[in-house]
């Protein structure tokens, strides 16, 4: 479902963001995206998500190759995917439940389907009491799950999470990789980058390490391990 | 659609200085091009009621006799530019003297021989009452032999067109002036609510949304602000034109058409502004 063959990506300066990257991620699967900040986790990510072009190679994702999308596609490309980030991206202004409706407003959703369907999401990642709070007045894990929800609220075929955990302490964490896993148990993919090494070993998922923009270890493909790799895990 | 509107009336409550600065300055672009079209408008009709009355007169040489006159009067009824032809005699000359004149009924009276001569009054058809055309009637009725003396109003009627004339030019520079000043002001009201809401905007391109819907709220936005600004217009000319018309004669204002245009026109102005600054600045986010 999102395939990427020889991807190469170069920073505007001309170093190399990724070099060679080639993996496929299946419809439904959880896979993790390891290595350290700047090894090039987010970069895969946004290229999924057509922010970026790659510079050569193809990325593939539910069916468009992302560098022959014209400007009108890429938004029906992302009404697929579901998006989460380490600082949330809520809107401050908007309660949890509006910030949810914002989605499916600005995707022209009709009105009377956007009521029902922000309160199943947000009752799906257990924030249905606090649909009227503003973000401010919610904790970091709950501001999480409404950027999850809204995340959701368009039935992606992938959830792409970019640290999801990165800003919350160990118990909020436990319970958004929960969530996680609760969501791809229903079908929906999910690629999260994370260097939280304690969490991918805590779940048996597939994980795909990238150093300097390349791919060094994929679970699924067994690369060789470099000695120092499996002393690091 | 309704997500559209919210968010394009929003920006003005985000941002009331700005919101109002542009609407103050597309009103008074608009107001200063309605109060000169007012001017206009009214030079015009006052022009078409002096250019009615542009009378030609061409007086007699004492003594022509009345055949060479009846014939000259055939002769220049035949003018494509020529309505009607009176022939005043000496004798109608002084009784509308005496009756116009009441002041001087005395010195009439003491009149022993008539001293105002005959004439053939002239009405030009309508469409043949501009001064160089007048003037071109003139110059050929000075050919006839008995032509004493030729007069015609066309310094009034000159000096009418170039007001009129003058009114329009200053209007247009005038409200362009305002209108350039408009057009920058709602592109930077624009450029600083783009800014303003690139965290929005970020959000709504990872969801999904259209460049073109992302665009829409700015683009009303810009439009609704050169509506009110045009309708603010509107209302201006109108306080003015009271204002005007209770101490000096004018006589009409604008037909409800004609206040639509300016509407409209200010709106068309918002909108064109708020679609330029807002495709340049999206890039930006």
């Amino acid at each position: 479902m999102i395939r990427f063959a020889k991807v190469f990506k170069a920073f505007p300066k001309g170093s190399l963001a990724l070099k060679d990257v080639t993996f496929h991620v299946a419809k439904g699967e959880f896979a993790f995206l390891t290595g350290h900040s700047g090894a090039g986790k987010s970069t895969v990510l946004r290229l999924v998500y057509a922010d970026e072009l790659p510079t050569s190679g193809d990325v593939r994702v539910s069916g468009f190759v992302t560098s022959q999308l014209s400007g009108r596609e890429i938004p029906r490309l992302r009404r697929r995917l579901g998006i989460v980030f380490q600082d949330f991206r809520l809107l401050e202004d908007r309660t949890a439940e509006e910030n949810v409706a914002f989605a499916l407003e600005v995707t022209g959703t009709r009105r009377s389907m956007i009521g029902p369907k922000v309160m199943r999401v947000l009752a799906q990642v257990g924030l249905a009491a606090k649909a009227r709070a503003y973000p401010r007045e919610l904790s970091g894990g709950e501001q999480q799950r409404v950027a999850i929800a809204r995340a959701l609220v368009n039935d992606p075929l992938v959830l792409l999470a970019d640290e999801p955990t990165g800003n919350l302490d160990e118990r909020a964490t436990r319970g958004i990789f929960q969530l996680l896993r609760d969501i791809n148990a229903t079908g929906t993919a999910v690629i999260m980058a994370t260097h939280d090494l304690d969490l991918v070993r805590s779940a048996s998922y597939r994980s795909i390490e990238l150093r300097d923009g390349a791919v060094v270890y994929d679970s699924a493909e067994e690369i060789e391990e470099s000695d120092e790799e499996v002393e690091a895990r | 659609m309704r997500f559209v509107l919210r968010e394009a009336l929003a920006s003005f409550r985000r941002q009331p200085v700005l919101s109002t600065l542009a609407i103050t300055t597309i009103a008074f672009a608009l107001f200063v091009l309605g109060l000169f079209s007012l001017v206009v408008l009214n030079l015009q009709g006052a022009l078409r009621t002096v250019e009615e009355r542009v009378e030609i007169v061409m007086y007699l040489v004492r003594g022509t006799p009345v055949e060479a006159v009846t014939m000259a009067m055939a002769d220049i009824e035949a003018f494509p530019e020529v309505l009607a032809v009176n022939y005043v005699t000496e004798e109608q000359a002084l009784e509308r003297a005496r009756l116009e004149l009441a002041e001087f009924q005395g010195v009439f009276d003491d009149l022993t021989t008539n001293p105002l001569p005959a004439s053939l009054e002239i009405r030009l058809r309508p469409g043949f009452r501009q001064s160089d055309q007048v003037d071109a009637v003139a110059r050929r009725l000075r050919g006839f032999r008995f032509a004493e003396d030729i007069r015609f109003g066309r310094d009034w009627v000159e000096k009418l067109d170039r007001l009129r004339d003058i009114a329009a030019v200053v209007g247009l520079v005038l409200g362009a002036g305002f209108g350039a000043a408009a057009v920058i002001i709602i592109g930077t009201t624009i450029r600083m609510t783009v800014l303003a809401r690139s965290r929005e905007i970020q959000i709504m391109r990872l969801v999904g949304a259209t460049d073109g819907f992302i665009r829409r709220p700015f683009i009303l936005e810009g439009a609704l602000k050169g509506a009110v600004g045009g309708v603010s217009a509107v209302i201006l000319c109108y306080i003015a034109y009271l204002a005007v018309n209770s101490e000096l004669f004018l006589g009409a204002f604008f037909s409800t058409e004609q206040a639509g245009l300016v509407v409209g026109f200010g709106t068309a102005l918002g909108f064109v502004a708020s679609s330029v600054s807002v495709g340049r600045h999206l890039g930006q986010v």
